[in-house]
Parts: C-alpha cells; structure tokens; sequence
C-alpha cells in the first residue's frame, strides 16, 4: 500500500521554521530515490486540512488518513495537514470561521468540537461553517475491568442508582467532550441526576484505559476502539455500547436501548469548511469527499481503523450538527455547566 | 529469560543490515536536527518526519524511527545547555546546571555527560523494558490518583530547598510559578481561569514557554541592559573533552538517572518532568560540593540527562504491552505503528513478535547511533558560544523566537514569551531566583490535577489520599524530610555546643553560592 511516490509528500505534515524544512527536504530527497511527483491533471490542488488539536488525536488521525486516501485515489494533488491545537478546537473552529471564502481549507472535526464551543463559551460557532460531511462515527462502550463486581449493566445501575457518588465513572474526555456526555445521558436515562454523577476526566484513552484496569474508577467510557484490544484478550468486559445498533466487532454486547434504557449516543467525525463560499469552489470539495468515500483507499482505512461509515452529505450533515448542537446544550445545561 | 535473549537475537538479526544502519543514521541525524530547533519536542519531531519513513519495509521504518525518537529527544537537551533555550519540557531542568557549566567554558563537557548519559540510560532503559515489562506494567496500574499526588508532595519540599537565600523571595517565584500554571480550562469543572476570554489561554501557558521566557529572553534582557558597563568577555572554550573528574562525577548520576526515569515513563501520568527535578534534586543532596550548584555543576546535567532518555524508554512499557499511548511522543508512534498493521496492545508480542523485537534491537542501535553522532559534535557546538555577546544573543532571541512560534503557530505565544521575558529581567533585577517558578509551572497544574482526582475517587473524604501503602511510604519519607533538621538539632544539643559552628557553616555555605543563582546573568 505505502507506495514510493508518496514519500515525494514528507514535508506537507505541518509548518516550520525554514530550516526544519530543508532538512526534510534533503530526507525526502535520499528516501524518495528517484519517484516523480503524480499531480498533473488532479482537480483539487492546494488544499489543506486543519486538525484542531495535536498530533495522534482522532482528528488528526482522520484528517492524515483522508489526505492520504484523496492523494492515493487520485482525487486531489498534495493535501497538506496542519495541527492548531487549543481549547478543545475552538481555537481552530475560529481560524476556519475567520477564513471566509477559502475554498482550499477543510477542517477535520466532531462532536468534541461541539461541546468545546460550548464550555469555552466559543464566539465563532459551528452553524457558521460550511458542512462538508460527516464522515465516520463510533459508539461509546461502557466497560469494567474483568476482576470488576459488575457481571453485566444491571448489577452495575444498581450500585449507581443507591449511590451515584461512590460509583466514579472515568471518561477520556473534559466536561461536555464525548465520553462526558455518554454517561450524563446514560444517568439520566436510568433516573439518576446527571449532576450526582461523580464523572473523572482523563487525558486522553491511555490514562483512562489504566485507571479503569487498575480498578481506580467503577467503570469507562470511551470510544469502543479505544478498548478493542483490551477486550479482546480478556482483560476488560464491555457492559453495553450506547448506541441503537449493535457496535462493529462487538457482535453480541448489549445497547443501552436493549437494556431499557433510552439512549442513542455516538461519537461522530467530519468535516467543515470557512463560511461564505462560492457555490463552485463548495461543490468541488463536496464532490472531493464524495469521492473519497467511494474510494477503495477509504474502505481499507475504514477496516483498518475499525470506523464505521457514517457518509451524510453537506446539507443533511448540517442539519445533523444543529440538533446535536441543540442536544448537547440541553444537557450541559441540566449539569449547570452553562 | 532465555527465550527473551533469544527473540532479541532475532531482532538483531533484522535490524543489523549496511542498509538499515544507514537508515538508522538517517533518522539520528534527522531527529537531531529538528529536535534542535526549539519549542519542538520529540513529539513533534516524530509527528513532522513520520512520512519520511512511508516508503520504506518496516524493519527500517522503525530503525528510522527509533533514530528520530532518540535524536529528538538528544536534540531538545543542546539547545538547553547552549542557549538556555531547552526543546522540550524534559530539558528544563537540564537548562539549569547545563548553561551555567557553558557560561563558565564546559559546553563541551555539559553535551559530553548529556550524550553519554542519554546513552547509558537509553540502554539501560530499553533493557529494563525487555526485563520487566510484564512487572512494570502490572506495578503500574495499582499507581492511583493519592499516589501521585503524595510523590508531587514531595517534590514540592524537594523544591524548598531550591529557594534561594531570602525564603520570602523563593517562595514569591513559586507563587507565580503556581499563579502561571493555574491559567486555563479548569479540568474538573470547565471553568476558565485566567484566561480572559482568550481562547488561546484555554490549554494553560505550556511550561516550554515559561522556561524559554524566563532563562533565555529574561536573561538576554538582563545581559543586554548591562552590556554597557560590563566588560565585552567572549565565553572561554576550555578543555575539549571530558576529564578524570568530570567522569568520576558523571558515573553515579548517569545510574540513579538510569533506574529513576525508567519507572516514571511507565507510568500512565508519570511522564518526564518530575523525574528529572527529583533527580537534579537527588544528586544536589548526594553532591560532593553541593555549594556548586546553580554554578554549572556536572552532576546536575548528567543525572537529568539519563532520567529523561530512560523514562523516554520507560513510555514504551505501557504502549507495546497494553497499548497505552501516555505521552504525546506515544501517541504519535502508535499511528505510525498502524501504518504497518501493527496493533500495539496485549496481543502484540504474540501477534508480530519479528517486528516488535525487531524495534526493541532498533533502539538500541538508533541509541548507539547517536552517541557516534554526537560525542564528535559536542566540541563544535561548544564553539558557537565564541560568538561576541550582542550577536550571540541575538541569535538566541531569534531562535527562541522562531520555536515558540513553531509549537503552536500563535501570534500570541510570542506575545507571551516577551512578557514572560520581562518577568524574568524584573525578577534578576530584583534577586528573586527563576527556578521556584519553573518548578511552580511544572508540579502545580500536576499537583492540583491528581489532589483532586483523588479527592473525587474517594468521593470527597481525605482518607483516600493515604489508601495505599505506597502513598503512605511517601509520606513517611516527607515527614521523615521536615523533621530531619529538628531531630539533627536535638542529637546535637544533647552532644553538647562542640558540633555548633560546624553545622552552621555547613548551612550557611551553599546558601551563599546561591545568590549567584538567583542572577544567572552576573
């Protein structure tokens, strides 16, 4: 899969001093022995993508991964990816909305981006961007370490429901990021006040993966990937996934709704570009996305990553981030957080 | 045991090719060179020359890797000992001892011990992954929230004796150190503080940022408003090699930093930071002339120095044997791992054992590689230092400038590193001694985080900080600490006046020396 021309990419990653770049270049230059770069003839050339948080996150990984898959397919010349960390992405959210008219920037984001807005008391807003699409989305799983008490949710929901206070739930997420909000609206739906939940954000999933083997808190949620290994050789016991449908790889986990809880929750990723575009230049990288998820290089990324495919189209994925903007506001405002 | 030596052998056995050699070179040199520039850690030099090693098999895309991983993290320590201007938050402390020993002509030996003991303790750290993984890990994941906290604790006494000989002043540099760290989004709640409505604030101010702001602008500040009326000195280039002493100064540090960073980088919050300020504060107590330091004192370069590359070494634990990416740096390498269908997790060993082992030789070989790389360097870039003032730091201020630039590509952190800056020239201008306030930055924010995740575990009762008997061993080891002085004045008084002008001297010296500390610029 990796083939040499794409090594003729190296130094597009991310900006730096000039210096850092020569030195790239001279790297490229011994490793790329001799390949062409293949950018004649693409339609989309000069486009970027924004990660608004740092290297190895989910949007990051995302947005190197569609890169990769527009350039292999064919679909666009060099995409260069380009982290501006900060404030949960607000920090990015801003930079794109100030971009108006850009037709060569894209965004790569989530529902994390949603809640950061909120909790960050963002000016710029996600309603002011142009959705491109939604691209992916993952259930959050509920898991327990194996030598936890917890067989299933049921003797797990007991014990929360006597005392939310003592049953500490870790999450990878700060208040009002995806794992913050799954079991908000899990309590909730099992009759628990959401501000009784004693929720412990960690640093990303390998913080939390370890809280939750060492027994420190009662049970996590995260990104059911995030656990898959884990689960796999038995060290960890998924509880319940939280969306309706049964989760990819996790064939035979019970959703919440089958344990009569009224929960639909996943965690999405797509994405977004600067306001105000001209109709030709938002159909062209519409069409790009389009493209890249008919591709065959995105099928394999979806498989390798273990994503499941959520494609939803510029329109519709706009309406979509509206009412999870609406939904998220509603229980951010239960917990008093706004 | 047998079998682990055997699948090393096997391991060996792919790295060592003329070809993977020289891309083992590659990656040194280019993990180097980036990890020079500063403001760009280990993190995001692997981030930045991941897609040089697309097109190439695996085995040498890791030998490459593991190349860049080391270099960078070697390379953030040069800029700290030359310029003050460390890379990365593990070369802060490096900063402190290293550019004291370059003001006064030892670049070369500061460079010598930082690359020797990198090796060292990179070796010793890969090794005690191939040993002990399965124990570490397990050791681990009992670590809770009341036992960081308890080890923080005692850095934050550690730190009093970094203080400086006015405590009012001391303690003034750490109450800003902590006032720093306590910018931004508050984890627990999502509360802002500090921040003003800047958005840019929301993450806190990175400790990279203090660091350079403080040492290298406050003190080209410093140097510039003097440079009138202090003679034009060029700093001396001494000896070029490591002498007798430096050696037998250099060797114990190397080994306690070795064992030190190792178990911090496996675990899941340890990180690189705390390590290498307990170590500094280690060797200060174990030093010969404790008096020295704050004025270049090669222990305290040389057992930073290894703790940090053996903790970088230590972070692999966690990621190859359960998957944990815990720093950034292992979060980077765990993409690039995916690149090649290599699904780092409990499964791992038994699923690609060719390729796994095969990374395991290629950081010992990346690890050598840059020792052959460096040692000879070392005496050149001591050279720079030969530069007239005026133009030397202006380099600095240009480079640190750049690199604080580089991490975010926010107008504002220049803004901020000015400011910073002028901080740390009022703070020389009026005796308050800089490191309190870097240690405030670094343990503050880690303090408040795990007191409170503690505290929140055991849902609000304070007995869940003193739950495990590892916290209450810490604990001891404090009291033990604060009441030492009280109990050595006791032993004293009851042997009677003949030790008392002794013991005062003995306290009164280092104290003396660091003043000089508390103006690095003089």
């Amino acid at each position: 899969m990796p083939t040499p021309a794409r090594s003729t990419r190296g130094p597009a990653g991310l900006r730096l001093g000039a210096l850092a770049a020569s030195a790239l270049l001279a790297a490229t230059a011994l490793t790329a022995c001799g390949t062409g770069a293949q950018q004649e003839g693409a339609p989309l050339a000069g486009l970027r993508i924004m990660v608004p948080n740092a290297p190895g996150g989910g949007y990051d990984v995302t947005a190197r991964n569609a890169a990769r898959a527009m350039e292999d397919a064919g679909i666009t010349g060099n995409v260069e990816v380009f982290n501006l960390a900060g404030a949960g992405g607000t920090v990015g959210l801003a930079r794109v909305v100030g971009e108006a008219g850009n037709g060569e920037l894209l965004m790569s984001m989530g529902l994390g981006v949603v809640g950061a807005s909120f909790t960050n008391d963002s000016e710029a807003t996600l309603a002011e961007t142009t959705p491109i699409a939604r691209l992916t989305q993952e259930a959050d799983a509920i898991v327990v370490a194996a030598d936890s008490p917890y067989q299933d949710l049921g003797d797990l929901l007991e014990d929360w429901r006597a005392d939310p206070g003592a049953v500490a739930v870790g999450g990878g997420s700060s208040p009002g990021g995806p794992d913050h909000l799954a079991p908000m609206l899990t309590a909730e739906a099992a009759g628990i006040d959401p501000a009784d939940v004693n929720y412990i954000s960690y640093d990303g999933g390998g913080e939390l993966l370890a809280a939750v083997l060492g027994g420190q808190v009662a049970f996590g949620v995260s990104g059911a990937a995030e656990f898959m290994d884990q689960i796999e050789a038995g060290e960890l016991r998924v509880l319940a996934v939280t969306s309706a449908e049964p989760a990819q790889g996790l064939d035979g986990v019970p959703t919440l709704q089958d344990e009569g809880l009224d929960v639909d929750f996943v965690n999405w990723r797509g994405l977004v570009a600067p306001p105000g575009l001209d109709a030709e230049d938002e159909q062209a990288l519409s069409e790009a996305v389009e493209e890249l998820h008919g591709s065959q290089e995105w099928k394999d990324i979806l498989e390798t990553n273990g994503w499941t495919d959520a494609y939803l189209p510029g329109a519709e994925f706009g309406e979509f981030m509206d009412s999870e903007t609406r939904r998220v506001d509603d229980v951010l405002t239960d917990l008093g957080l706004l | 045991m047998p079998e682990t030596l055997d699948n090393l052998m096997m391991g060996f056995a792919t790295a060592l090719t003329p070809v993977n050699l020289l891309y083992a070179l590659i990656g040194v040199a280019l993990g180097t060179a980036i990890g020079v520039l500063p403001g760009i850690g280990p993190a995001m030099a692997v981030a930045l020359l991941l897609p040089v090693t697309y097109g190439l098999d695996p085995a040498g895309a890791f030998i490459m890797f593991a190349g860049i991983y080391y270099g960078g993290m070697y390379g953030g320590s040069t800029t700290a000992i030359l310029i003050n201007t460390p890379g990365e938050a593990a070369s802060v402390i490096t900063a402190v001892e290293g550019n004291q020993m370059a003001k006064r002509g030892r670049a070369a030996q500061a460079l010598a011990t930082a690359a020797i003991g990198s090796f060292i303790a990179g070796t010793i750290g890969t090794l005690l992954m191939v040993f002990t993984a399965p124990v570490m890990v397990s050791l681990a994941l009992t670590f809770g929230a009341g036992d960081y906290f308890a080890v923080m604790l005692l850095a934050f006494v550690a730190a009093c004796s970094v203080l400086g000989k006015s405590r009012v002043r001391g303690f003034a540099s750490l109450g800003i150190g902590l006032a720093i760290g306590l910018v931004g989004l508050d984890s627990t709640t999502g509360q802002s503080r500090l921040s003003y409505g800047v958005p840019q604030l929301a993450d806190g101010v990175d400790v990279v940022i203090v660091a350079v702001g403080i040492f290298a602008v406050g003190e080209a500040l410093w140097v510039a408003s003097r440079l009138r009326r202090t003679p034009a000195e060029v700093i001396p280039v001494g000896r070029v090699w490591m002498g007798r002493d430096d050696w037998k100064r250099s060797w114990k540090p190397w080994l306690r930093g070795s064992f030190m960073g190792f178990p911090f980088g496996a675990l899941p919050a340890g990180g690189s930071e705390l390590p290498t300020f307990l170590s500094y504060m280690l060797e200060r107590r174990l030093a010969r002339n404790p008096g020295e330091f704050g004025r270049g004192a090669i222990e305290g370069v040389a057992g930073p120095e290894a703790t940090n590359n053996s903790s970088a070494a230590g972070v692999l634990v966690p990621m190859l044997t359960l998957g944990l990416p815990t720093t950034a740096v292992a979060a980077v390498m765990l993409t690039a791992f995916q690149q090649y269908g290599l699904q780092p997790g409990p499964l791992l060993f038994e699923r690609e054992p060719e390729l796994v082992w095969g990374l395991i030789a290629s950081l010992f070989i990346g690890n050598a590689m840059l020792l052959a790389l460096n040692l000879p360097l070392a005496p050149m870039w001591a050279r720079l230092l030969r530069i007239p003032r005026p133009y030397l730091y202006a380099g600095i201020l240009f480079f640190a400038a750049v690199g604080m630039y580089a991490v975010n590509a926010s107008a504002l952190d220049l803004v901020l590193l000015l400011l910073l800056g002028l901080l740390g020239f009022m703070m020389r201008r009026f005796g308050l001694p800089v490191i309190p306030l870097v240690i405030g930055v670094i343990l503050g924010p880690m303090a408040e985080l795990q007191l409170r995740r503690a505290l929140q575990l055991s849902n609000g009762s304070p007995v869940g900080l003193v739950e495990s008997p590892l916290s209450i061993g810490v604990y001891a080891v404090i009291g033990l600490l604060l009441l030492w002085p009280l109990v050595r004045l006791a032993v004293r008084g009851a042997a009677g006046g003949g030790a008392g002008p002794d013991a005062r001297r003995e306290d009164t010296g280092p104290e003396a020396d660091r003043e000089a500390e508390a103006r690095p610029g003089v």
